[in-house]
């Protein structure tokens, strides 16, 4: 996968997720009306919109996340490399390995640190030995930037870390298991200036072989790591495209104000 | 005048005074409620609560010391001689009190007068007789000594009785007055009712706590009768259980134990598996209609009455056993291992059926507080369902099942219904399934039914039997509240 990160960064990238007419609802409530978008490969992808209008909703239909709400129901078409991952015959286990998730919350278990990281990879036989899974899980606590922090503690329990320390550990956690896709909802809520900053520096890096896609509030987060922008309101997809259009020449006046902060 | 007319007055004294002090309220204001500290009812409430209170505590104290004061004196009156060789003076006293007794009702029902009863001599009257045609028959005639401690039993209880009303309607006037006039339009008598109302519920709370150590208390003491009478060695190493009314029993309670822990050691074997599965396809797989339509089912059978089951052990449970591992009606197996059908085996699966919902509803309320977001974490990553409950759900709610686990097994050891009808009555150390063995909760059943005489060790054993099953549960309880509540504290 290191052979493609010389590749230029203005080459336009093939598509990896298609939505096509994705309409959300809980219930009788419209979550997400007819949203089209193209996620590209080897893209970093920022989902923005004030509170409540459906980023976190949609970004959980990308990997399915949203069966487990027993009111979930979810219409429309959603491709992962050209395949309807919607279609009966896919396995909603299997393409979660493949489209990784972190959490609004941290949500490490209650297990110790090494396990927390080492259980997608054990899962899914990622590695022979233990010297293998050593090293898959120093990797990964590395890219999440927490190898520092945890190095000499990997068998207490995740639970006693700080909340910004836990974020880190559930997204090295995501990224152990070598997914084509991560879906980060807010990752850097909770996070100091620094360990903000060297979360977007590993969203940087994973750009390079995944496609990344990330809610966020911060407007200058979503400026600084991503090259494309969707910004949501009230369940619609006002507007979609590059970020540093999206920034400096909006099209739609509703994305104007909510990145000046008039709407939010 | 009865006690039962005394409360009775002192309710009406109480409401008027519960007028009077609203009455005195709103007259302080000049009749414009505005003006007082507290609502009108308030005052009224306070003047009532004033006069009723300490007059009914003064009741409640008197009627309970009075006696014990009587029989102390009367006691006193009776010489040491005059107690017959084989009786003692406690037995003696109770033959006063009935006499005293008698002679009440005599006068009650007009068969005496006062007057002849005071003038009545034991000597003279056939005082057995006159006292069998008002239904109280008397063991023996009586004798002098017994009738003049009865007559001066019945002239103390008359003349503590009349005081008791004077003094009881002394202090309700007095705290009626006392809060009377204290009220005006500035008293708080609002404070005062919330004092009241606190000092109502306190009380409520200490008659739990107070009971519950009562309880304990008199098992302790007859248990330190029980340890009197028979050696504690025996009772705590020895290895047969044998009463006999000889007075040469074997008392021992660890035949007992061991019957109780086997049994319930076969209950937890059937019921923690089937409880916790249970749980787990209700709170993570089943759909909200198999939700709804199941766990309801479940707590059904929680509310079977134990004996219910002990029926299902006797006639169905206990029969299929011998069918299967015995000759009956030819045997399935075509072994000859159990004959009857009381056996471990029966009690044991019977009291794990009995246990499924208690297991099953504690461990569901347990996952259901594992955060949902542990789920989604491991869903994520690409897990299945039953990955995810193993890895991260069951080991997260652990300590909790845990606790759930304790619970039911010092259920299954205080247990009796279900071992009284399945499981026999044979104390004996044995590792076979297949055999009648009895637990300690069916041995105090046995002791202490039929005809009982609460001095011999056969009988007194029940209490220490017991004390030891409540230290036992006690100790698990204590035990799995402490994990249980450990665990709670993590999700908080
Ligand atoms: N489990 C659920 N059941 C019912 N309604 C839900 C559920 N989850 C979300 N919603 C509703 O769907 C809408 C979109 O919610 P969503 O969580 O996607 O918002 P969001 O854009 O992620 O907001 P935030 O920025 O605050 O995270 C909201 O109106 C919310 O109330
Ligand atoms: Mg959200």
């Amino acid at each position: 996968m290191n052979d493609m990160s010389t590749l230029d960064k203005t080459v336009t990238n093939t598509t990896k997720i298609s939505a096509k007419n994705v309409n959300v609802y809980y219930g009788e409530s419209h979550a997400i009306k007819d949203v089209n978008v193209e996620i590209e490969d080897k893209t970093v992808t920022a989902f923005i919109g004030p509170s409540g209008c459906g980023k976190s909703t949609f970004l959980r239909c990308l990997n399915r996340m949203n069966d487990t709400i027993d009111v979930c129901r979810v219409s429309g078409e959603i491709l992962l490399d050209g395949e309807d991952i919607y279609d009966k015959r896919v396995d909603p286990v299997q393409l979660r390995a493949k489209v990784g998730m972190v959490f609004q919350k941290p949500n490490p278990f209650p297990k110790s640190i090494y396990d927390n990281v080492a259980y997608g990879p054990r899962i899914h036989g990622l590695a022979r030995n233990k010297a293998e899974l050593d090293e898959i899980v120093e990797k990964s606590l590395r890219r999440g930037a927490i190898w520092d922090e945890v190095k000499d503690r990997l068998h207490a329990p995740g639970t006693g870390l700080s909340g910004g320390q836990q974020q880190r550990l559930c997204i090295a956690r995501a990224v152990a298991t070598e997914p084509e896709v991560l879906l980060m909802d807010e990752p850097c809520s909770a996070l100091d200036p620094i360990a903000t900053a060297q979360v977007e520096e590993l969203i940087d890096e994973l750009r390079a072989s995944y496609s990344v896609v990330i809610v966020t509030h911060s407007m200058q987060q979503a400026a600084r790591v991503s090259q494309k922008t969707a910004f949501f309101h009230l369940g619609n997809l006002v507007e979609f495209g590059n970020t540093g259009q999206i920034f400096t020449n909006p099209e739609d006046p509703r994305t104007e104000s909510y990145i000046t902060g008039r709407i939010g | 005048m009865p006690t039962f007319w005394l409360v009775i007055l002192l309710c009406v004294i109480a409401a008027a005074g519960y007028v009077l002090g609203r009455q005195r309220a709103l007259s302080s204001a000049g009749g414009d409620a505005r003006a007082l500290h507290s609502l009108p009812a308030y005052y009224g409430y306070n003047v009532g609560l004033s006069t009723l209170v300490p007059a009914l505590g003064l009741l409640v104290v008197w009627l309970l010391a009075q006696p014990m004061l009587i029989e102390n004196r009367v006691s006193g009156m009776i010489p040491a001689e005059a107690i017959p060789e084989g009786t003692t003076l406690g037995l003696v006293m109770s033959d006063v009190r009935r006499v005293a007794e008698g002679l009440d009702i005599a006068v009650a029902e007009g068969v005496l007068t006062s007057e002849q009863v005071r003038n009545m001599r034991s000597e003279f009257s056939d005082i057995r007789g006159r006292l069998g045609e008002v239904g109280v028959a008397l063991g023996s005639d009586v004798r002098p000594e017994v009738f003049n401690a009865a007559q001066a039993y019945r002239s103390s209880s008359a003349t503590g009785h009349t005081a008791m009303v004077i003094a009881v309607a002394l202090v309700a006037l007095v705290g009626l007055g006392l809060s009377y006039s204290k009220t005006n339009k500035d008293f708080r008598a609002r404070n005062t009712v919330e004092r009241a109302v606190m000092a109502l519920l306190i009380l409520a709370a200490s008659l739990a706590i107070l009971t519950t150590i009562g309880i304990v208390l008199s098992m302790l003491f007859e248990t330190r009768n029980f340890f009197g009478l028979h050696s504690w060695t025996d009772f705590f190493f020895g290895g047969t259980w044998a009463p006999n009314f000889r007075g040469d029993s074997e008392l021992s309670i660890l035949p007992l134990l061991w019957g109780t822990l086997y049994i319930s050691f076969i209950a937890l074997l059937v019921a923690v598996p089937i409880g916790l599965f249970a749980a787990i396809y209700l709170s993570e797989y089943a759909g909200p209609a198999v939700r709804a339509f199941a766990k309801p089912l479940l707590e059904i059978l929680a509310g079977i009455p134990t004996i219910v089951y002990g029926l299902f052990a006797l006639l169905t449970v206990g029969p299929l056993l011998v069918r299967i591992f015995g000759q009956g009606e030819n045997g399935v197996l075509g072994v000859e291992w159990m004959s009857g059908a009381t056996s471990v085996l029966t009690a044991g699966v019977v009291m794990g059926i009995m246990l499924i919902p208690f297991v099953s509803s504690l461990s569901d309320d347990i996952i259901n507080a594992v955060p949902q977001a542990m789920r989604d974490g491991s869903l994520g990553l690409g897990a299945t369902k039953s990955e995810t409950v193993r890895q991260v759900v069951l080991p997260a709610a652990l300590p909790g099942i845990v606790g759930a686990i304790l619970l039911a097994a010092s259920r299954a050891i205080g247990e009796t219904m279900i071992v009284v009808m399945g499981a026999g009555a044979i104390a004996k150390f044995s590792a076979n399934p297949l055999e009648s063995m009895t637990t300690i909760t069916t041995r105090i059943v046995s002791q202490l039914t039929g005809d009982t005489d609460f001095a011999s060790p056969e009988t007194l054993v029940a209490f220490a039997l017991g004390l030891t099953l409540f230290v036992l549960t006690l100790g698990l309880n204590v035990l799995a509240l402490y994990i249980v509540r450990k665990y709670r504290e993590q999700y908080d």
